[in-house]
């Protein structure tokens, strides 16, 4: 079970002010769900979300412990604090999850995404393609003499500004994994 | 070396080794190597009920009458549907069932075969935990497994998904000593540091009430015990919800009455009044706090809760305590006697006479009459004939009859009353009382009941029948769907759109025809002699009780108004919910 992380509150003018939607600003939240690695483990994270009616703005999952079959679910969401806190005790009592770590609130954390990004186009728009894919340090895995398919990891927020500098160069498709995120530190 | 069976003998296995001796079931193709085994055993007491969903309450019945969990066994495919309602019940109402569903062989999953379903992507929502198991030899270890998680924590309604396949092969079985019991292990032993606080504020509240619900009877008998200690020492006023009736004694001294929407006045103002709450088990329900930004605006709050999710869900408390109910308020009543068993005893004497002044408003009268018999009349008499019995048990059904028998019925110990609350669902009281009455052969079981809500699973009569279960069905006939009419008569206008209760069944005939004894009674003169003739009938009854059609349950906080704003006389209910409020349920 995760343990309880609660403010003291401010019941004493009115118990529901921290649920106020128009109260609280909506925070973004990287979640870090350890669970067992068994069929339907997934279905239900995810039911849960939409069961209750919470945001998912990106979901990345594997197994990353192969011996005690533990899978981790790296989840992106939003809400009030006291939906997010909601979320982590909703998440903590399904049966398969170990441990919900916060690494919005758990200290420093590094966040990486990989996208490939296909582009197509000649002349100067593709002579600027490679030259913006090399300042963001992007590596060309596939290249025709009409198309280049880059792959880039780093923040989302990087990731999104580079397609956004494809967009006019003749971006035409785009994968992404979500976030895979960890704490920094031991 | 492990004991080699096949996987429909470890289902009986597993059970008996869980202590089970009763399971509510319903056979199909998908689980006839099951009930063989049920046959070539006879071990295990097998009620056989009328349709999934009765078995599904008559498993809650009985979970909830004896603290044990409810066990279900049924079909695959529509076997596994009608249960659905059942198990979402229990998992509002945090009930232990462990439900056993059969499935299609494994090699026919995902090929639409004959009875097939999802059954546990249907039932993921619905369940604390489910599993389909696809090996034999994982299906003991699962069964002990879905025992622990059903009981354990925050009860719940767990499901197993058994392919017939896996059922007709052999395995190793896995003891119950052996099995994985996982890392599922909520803690039970509260923060000392929390407890403290609340010990602190205990020691000078002026105005302090203890909250209680259903998380005191879940914890158990003990639990009950302390808190009733905690009470008598401290001399706080107590109140509880729907779920928690029983767990203090109705006849105690320190009873304030059921709080929340149709709760007593006088439970309802010190709540709203309180600077200091306690809730003890119970989990800010709807029903309860009523427009959130007025509910008990000058209070500290603490909150003991064995689920985390439970705790700052609705309404935001000053001191969380996380642990179970009767841990916690063992820590809790130690270190306060260790501090020296102080309060404000001041203070808390005034409390009291404000709170009897409360007291004194009686919300719970009613205009009586001498021509038809009031429906709170009748459990009125029912009360007083039958609360001396040593073993009597209450179920009901799902409206204004439920409430009322909140209101007028008096519990004095736990496990005694069994309602859906969360879920409310018409149609849980017969089929929870056939559970009740299979748990305790010698109780006097009554199901209160509407007679819109009995008529939906009143195919349990003949389960009655079947197995003499002389449960006693006290039907409340007002010819209308009356908490729905009751509503509509206060937010829509008197426009009673289909709340009407059109062509009944002559219940006296239909008794009969089930095997049981039929009474009807209409006049109040009547009333007593007709309750004798039913509690002393040695088998079921059907009680057809015709009582005032447009009586409405009250006293009734409306939607979207504070505690402090109850409806208190039939004069004041028009208009009694504006806008607003009206969008709330
Ligand atoms: C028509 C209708 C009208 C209703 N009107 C009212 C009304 O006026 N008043 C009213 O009170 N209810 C009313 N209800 C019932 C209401 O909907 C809720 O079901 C009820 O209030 C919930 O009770 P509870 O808070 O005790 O919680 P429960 O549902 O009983 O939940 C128990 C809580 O205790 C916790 N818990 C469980 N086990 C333990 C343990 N061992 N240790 C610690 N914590 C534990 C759980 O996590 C949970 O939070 C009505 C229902 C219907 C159908
Ligand atoms: C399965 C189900 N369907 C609908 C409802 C909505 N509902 C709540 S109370 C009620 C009327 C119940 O009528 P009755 O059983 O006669 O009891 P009364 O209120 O008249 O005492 C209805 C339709 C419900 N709670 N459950």
């Amino acid at each position: 079970m995760n343990a309880l992380h609660l403010k003291k509150g401010s019941s004493r003018k009115s118990a529901y002010n921290l649920r106020s939607t128009l109260g609280d600003a909506i925070e973004t939240h990287t979640l870090a769900i350890l669970v067992d690695n068994e069929v339907g483990v997934l279905a239900r994270v995810i039911g849960l979300f939409s069961g209750r009616g919470y945001n998912i703005e990106s979901l990345t999952v594997a197994e990353t412990n192969h011996t005690e079959g533990l899978s981790r679910i790296t989840v992106v969401t939003t809400g009030t604090p006291s939906i997010i806190e909601q979320i982590k005790s909703q998440l903590g009592r399904l049966v398969p999850v170990h441990d919900v770590h916060d690494l919005t609130v758990e200290g420093p954390s590094v966040e990486r995404e990989l996208a490939m990004i296909k582009v197509v186009g000649k002349g100067d728009n593709r002579v600027e393609a490679l030259r913006t894919s090399e300042v963001f340090r992007a590596n060309v895995v596939d290249s025709t003499l009409e198309s280049f398919v880059f792959e880039l990891t780093g923040t989302p927020e990087k990731i999104d500004a580079f397609v956004e500098l494809m967009r006019p160069l003749g971006l035409i498709d785009v994968a992404r994994t979500g976030v895979a995120a960890i704490s920094r530190g031991g | 070396m492990a004991q080699q069976m096949t996987g429909a003998k470890m289902v009986i296995q597993a059970l008996l080794d869980q202590g089970v001796d009763t399971v509510f079931g319903y056979p199909g193709g998908a689980v006839l190597p099951i009930y063989d085994e049920i046959f070539k055993e006879k071990k295990i007491r097998h009620i056989l009920v009328r349709h999934e969903q009765g078995a599904t309450h008559a498993a809650e019945g009985y979970a909830r009458s004896t603290g044990k969990p409810g066990v279900v066994l049924v079909t695959s495919g529509p076997g596994a549907t009608n249960a659905v309602t059942g198990m979402t019940d229990a998992l509002l109402d945090s009930v232990p069932l462990v439900v056993l569903t059969g499935q299609v062989p494994t090699f026919m999953i995902g090929s639409d075969a004959f009875q097939e379903a999802d059954t546990v992507g249907i039932t993921r929502p619905c369940t604390k935990h489910n599993w389909l198991v696809k090996d034999t030899n994982e299906l003991s270890d699962i069964l002990h497994q879905a025992f622990h998680i059903a009981t354990n924590g925050r009860p719940g309604p767990v499901l197993i998904d058994i392919p017939k396949d896996v059922q007709f092969a052999s395995g190793d079985y896995t003891k119950k000593d052996d099995a994985r019991l996982h890392h599922y292990a909520p803690a039970k032993v509260g923060d000392e540091a929390a407890i403290t606080a609340l010990v602190e504020l205990m020691e000078t509240a002026q105005k302090p009430v203890f909250y209680t619900g259903g998380g005191v009877i879940n914890s158990g008998v003990e639990a009950c015990e302390t808190l009733r200690a905690l009470v008598r020492e401290t001399n706080f006023p107590i109140t509880s919800t729907l779920m928690g009736l029983g767990s203090y004694p109705a006849s105690g001294e320190h009873w304030i009455g059921m709080l929340g929407m149709h709760g007593t006045y006088e439970a309802n103002l010190t709540m709203h009044d309180c600077d200091l709450m306690i809730n003890i088990g119970a989990r800010f329900d709807d029903r309860i706090t009523g427009v959130i930004d007025k509910f008990s605006p000058n209070s500290e709050k603490v909150h003991i809760d064995i689920d985390p999710s439970s705790i700052n869900k609705v309404i935001h408390v000053d001191v969380p305590i996380l642990g179970d109910v009767g841990t916690v308020l063992e820590q809790a009543i130690t270190i306060w006697r260790a501090r020296g068993s102080r309060t404000n005893a001041t203070a808390v004497k005034t409390w009291w006479d404000q709170i009897n002044k409360w007291r004194a408003v009686k919300c719970l009268s009613y205009e009586q009459s001498d021509k038809i018999i009031k429906p709170q009349y009748a459990l009125e008499r029912l009360e007083a004939l039958t609360k001396d019995h040593p073993n009597r048990f209450i179920t009901t059904e799902v409206g204004q009859h439920q409430m009322w028998a909140a209101q007028y019925l008096g519990f004095e110990d736990p496990k005694r009353w069994m309602t859906s609350g969360g879920l409310g669902t018409m149609g849980y009281g017969l089929p929870a009382s056939v559970g009740v009455q299979v748990a305790h052969p010698d109780g006097l079981v009554i199901n209160v009941a509407g007679e819109a809500s009995w008529l939906m699973n009143m195919q349990e009569m003949g389960t009655c029948t079947q197995y003499n279960l002389p449960t006693k069905q006290f039907i409340l006939n007002n010819e209308r769907l009356g908490m729905v009419r009751q509503w509509q008569e206060l937010l829509h206008g008197e426009r009673y759109s289909q709340s009407w209760s059109e062509a009944l069944p002559d219940f006296v005939k239909l008794a009969e025809a089930f095997g049981g004894k039929g009474i009807q009674v209409s006049d109040p003169a009547d009333l007593d002699e007709a309750i004798m003739e039913m509690i002393t009938y040695d088998g079921p009854v059907i009680f057809d009780c015709l009582v005032e059609k447009h009586e409405n349950c009250l006293p009734m906080i409306p939607s979207g108004k504070a505690h402090n704003q109850m409806i208190l006389s039939s004069s004041s209910t028009k208009d009694a919910i504006d806008a607003d409020g009206a969008v709330m349920v």
